[in-house]
């Protein structure tokens, strides 16, 4: 059911060439995605891209396995609470475990991300306080974290306006003679927004060092990708004159390699690029979707059996570092990181009514001022300020 | 001590969701996040993970009932040092609370401030009137807080009530039509309850007040927008509210038969050799372990006679102005499931062998039973088959499932005298009545289908001439 004409499944052949592709328009022939990992563990040997990953060692390769089980752990409790009544909303990454942590694990501190509202995982990465991932899903702020603590915009709403900032910033490291990267995630769907096409346009203007990380999760909300695009999404890049990479979004290695070949050519002055990597979005949309509506059953098992997280466990089983120890130890932290988040959502205090003035400029503004004069009386004329925000304040 | 887990808004912006089934019975003891019931919202069913580890002490609502965001479901017993829940809003260690502190423990539950949590929306059942302080009363910007909390009498009254210090007493939150039949019926508002949001007295709870003559208890008022539908003792009339699949069958059945010209014709039919040709195939291997029926028959014949008159599979689109005759055949069928009638079709039917069509009609009964049928299997009908027989009748005039030219509906099939070999027997008789879309299909070519499909049941061996 996942197949389609235009081969935008990911259940390619292994070991494909996969090598970058410059502006030279490609066809919709379709190119074979990049995979160094295959769906039953199996290492696949890559002439360019095992070159990307030759570092990673054992040790790397369990703290990866780990990272992917603990940001699903984030997931599973974060829609649980959901469910209970203390998040308003969520957006589950189920199945994109290995697109957000190949590529976050990827990045140095000092690139910068600009993402979508579904990288948790990539935040995880980035070291995101828990209890600040779930301040804007409570409710309980418009930013959830201050930016440049962890070089990492707060998520964009938006469709693909992440983008251009993204652009816009690593304008900025070229004028600054910097060395960082911007990083900027989206969605198949983003891809036939307008700004994600302007993005690309100044991208490639201004060879600027950005990194467009398309997550093709096949599914913008109710739309399948193969009525979004009739080529494959990286070859939509070669339009702008961007090299392109298309990658098995459920290998972590093979994540982590195509991130890697972007992120060099952008230090080194070589432009953008964009990163395609086939996955799957397991849940719905967000909380409030339910995907059993408009998408077949079967479907989500095909890719079930293609998980990213029993690929990477497939693997250290193979060779032979899938101890007990590992597990276990893994699931603590987990189970640990889970904890600590729930707690900091359910303790998470209330916003002061004023707070709602706070952030919106960062110089004095008159007109502001006012406002916040007045909503201060407004609230002053009730007895009790609590039941004035909760009664009627807050409608 | 006891903790109250509340009905959250489980999309976005949702007021109400209806309990499917409990997985938890009281007494059971759960660990956090486990699953304790299925919920079905205007976007989803969901299943609601346990937002503690306890003992399930209550379930608050049965399943069937629609619930308001916010109130409670379902009471936990959980030990003493589990962490501030916000289904507590009186917890004292509620986090945010800290300008509520003089009036701890002096105001009502129902009047603490809900935690305007996300998932809760707006808060449910609160005064008629907003505790909003005249002006004069406070300076200007002057601090709220430091004003004793007894100059706030309205936490301690009934929600109808008005605030003492407010002078003269507001009239009763209403509508003007609604005041209007409270006058023409002599009846003073301020003594009808309202159940409406926020107090509000609607047309109901006058009629009410009127057939009553008196105002009921507060007690065995049904709540302000609780569901209805369970009928208290006594009651002459139990209102179901029009939702969910009954509202969709709805829909469809008034589209359906006002804009399809509906015609029907019935043909009796003696269909012993069909019930002998269903004992003959049961015994044979092909169709071991198979579920064989009449519907199984009648299906294969309907396929049949199909061939030899397609206008019977079209469809008629009314904005291209254009008849749609299908070259295949996905074959709905009618079927009563729990949440009530949907009709999901066997894609491809026509291309089907009798025992994979008879293994598709046992799958799709199984399915729409479990309420597990699919929603690209309920849509792409193209002719469709109502079994009215196994509820034990003859015959009906069964409405055109929407998009769809005909119908039929299979009678029971009963021992009756018929008409056989110039004498009067006992035979196995069935009645089929057929309905079609007579825009586009004309009596000649209905009747010839219909005769078709029962020469077919009356003698199966008749295939042999029409393929």
């Amino acid at each position: 059911m996942s197949t389609d004409e235009t081969g935008q499944d990911g259940a390619e052949a292994p070991g494909g060439t996969g090598e970058t592709q410059g502006p030279a328009p490609s066809g919709d022939a379709g190119r074979a995605l990049v995979q160094l990992v295959a769906p039953a563990g199996e290492r696949v040997s890559h002439p360019e891209f095992d070159l990307w990953v030759k570092d990673i060692t054992d040790e790397q390769l369990c703290s990866l396995y780990e990272d992917m089980t603990v940001i699903r752990r984030i997931d599973v409790e974060a829609t649980a609470l959901q469910r209970q009544g203390e998040l308003a909303l969520w957006p589950p990454l189920l199945g994109q475990e290995a697109a957000q942590i190949g590529s976050g694990r990827s990045l140095r501190s000092d690139d910068f991300v600009f993402s979508s509202y579904r990288e948790n995982g990539v935040a995880y990465c980035r070291g995101v306080d828990l209890t600040d991932l779930l301040r804007v899903w409570r409710g309980n702020a418009s930013g959830g974290w201050d930016p440049y603590a962890i070089n990492m915009a707060t998520p964009q709403i938006i469709i693909g306006a992440q983008t251009l900032h993204a652009t816009g910033y690593a304008m900025g490291i070229q004028n600054d003679g910097a060395d960082s990267v911007a990083v900027t995630y989206f969605g198949d769907g983003a891809t036939s927004e307008g700004d994600v096409n302007e993005a690309m346009v100044f991208a490639a203007s201004f060879q600027a060092p950005v990194v467009f990380f398309c997550t093709n999760n096949h599914w913008a909300i109710s739309e399948p990708v193969r009525l979004q695009s009739h080529i494959q999404l990286a070859d939509r890049a070669a339009g702008f004159g961007i090299p392109s990479l298309r990658v098995d979004g459920n290998d972590v290695l093979a994540v982590m390699a195509a991130t890697r070949v972007a992120l060099d050519r952008a230090r080194r002055g070589g432009g953008p690029t964009f990163i395609e990597a086939v996955t799957y979005r397991m849940g719905p949309h967000t909380t409030a979707d339910d995907p059993t509506r408009y998408r077949d059953a079967n479907e989500l098992e095909d890719w079930a059996a293609k998980d990213p997280i029993s690929r990477v466990a497939a693997l250290l089983e193979r060779k032979g570092l899938l101890t007990p120890e590992l597990e276990e130890q893994v699931g603590n932290t987990a189970d640990a990181v889970a904890r600590e988040m729930r707690k900091g959502c359910t303790g998470m205090p209330d916003p002061e009514p004023m707070d709602v003035f706070k952030h919106v400029y960062s110089t004095p503004n008159s007109w502001l001022d006012r406002q916040q004069d007045h909503y201060a009386r407004y609230l002053a004329s009730f007895g009790d300020p609590e039941g004035a925000v909760s009664d009627e304040g807050a409608r | 001590m006891i903790k109250e887990f509340r009905l959250p808004d489980l999309g976005e912006g949702l007021t109400e969701s209806e309990i499917l089934s409990w997985k938890v019975s009281v007494g059971d003891t759960v660990s956090l996040n486990q699953v304790i019931a299925e919920v079905e919202t205007a976007k989803a069913v969901v299943e609601l993970p346990s937002p503690f580890a306890g003992v399930i002490k209550e379930l608050h609502e049965q399943p069937g009932t629609v619930v308001e965001v916010g109130k409670p479901i379902v009471s936990f017993e959980v030990a003493d040092d589990a962490g501030p829940s916000v289904s507590e809003p009186s917890a004292p260690s509620a986090p945010g609370s800290s300008s509520a502190a003089p009036a701890e423990g002096e105001q009502p539950a129902a009047q603490k401030r809900q935690p305007n949590l996300v998932g809760y929306g707006a808060v449910v059942e609160s005064s008629g009137r907003p505790a909003r302080r005249p002006r004069t009363l406070a300076p200007a910007g002057g601090p709220a807080a430091s004003q004793p909390p007894v100059l706030e009498p309205v936490g301690t009254k009934p929600a109808e009530t008005p605030p003492g210090d407010t002078g003269p007493a507001e009239r009763p939150r209403s509508t003007p039509p609604v005041r209007k039949l409270a006058k023409d019926r002599g009846i003073d508002l301020a003594l009808v309850p309202g159940t409406g949001p926020r107090g509000l007295i609607t047309r109901e709870d006058v009629q009410e007040f009127v057939r009553h003559g008196a105002v009921p208890p507060e007690g065995e008022r049904p709540a302000a927008g609780a569901a209805a539908g369970a009928a208290a003792p006594g009651e002459r009339e139990t209102r179901t509210p029009i939702k969910g699949v009954r509202k969709h069958t709805a829909a469809a059945m008034v589209s359906s038969a006002f804009t399809a010209p509906h015609a029907t014709e019935f043909l009796t039919v003696d269909v012993t050799p069909t019930m002998e040709l269903l004992a003959t195939l049961k015994e044979t291997s092909a169709f071991s372990g198979l579920k064989l029926t009449p519907l199984t028959l009648a299906a294969k014949a309907v396929l049949v006679a199909l061939r030899r008159n397609p206008s019977l599979n079209s469809h008629w689109d009314g904005e291209r102005q254009e008849i749609v005759t299908y070259n295949y055949v996905n074959l709905g069928i009618a079927a009563a499931t729990p949440r009530g009638l949907t009709v999901p079709n066997i894609k491809d039917a026509d291309a089907m062998t009798l025992d994979q069509l008879a293994g598709a009609l046992a799958a799709l009964a199984e399915t729409a039973r479990a309420g597990k049928t699919l929603p690209a299997d309920l849509s792409g009908g193209t002719i469709s088959i109502t079994n009215i027989g196994v509820f034990g009748i003859d015959a009906g005039t069964p409405i055109l499932n929407p998009g769809e030219a005909a119908i039929l509906a299979m009678g029971a099939v009963r021992s009756m005298p018929w008409e056989y070999r110039g004498e009067v027997a006992l035979r196995q008789v069935m009645t089929l009545s057929l309905s079609f879309d007579h825009r586009l299909v004309d009596g000649e070519q209905g009747s010839r289908f219909l005769a078709d499909v029962g020469a077919i049941l009356a003698e199966p061996g008749m295939v042999l001439t029409m393929v």
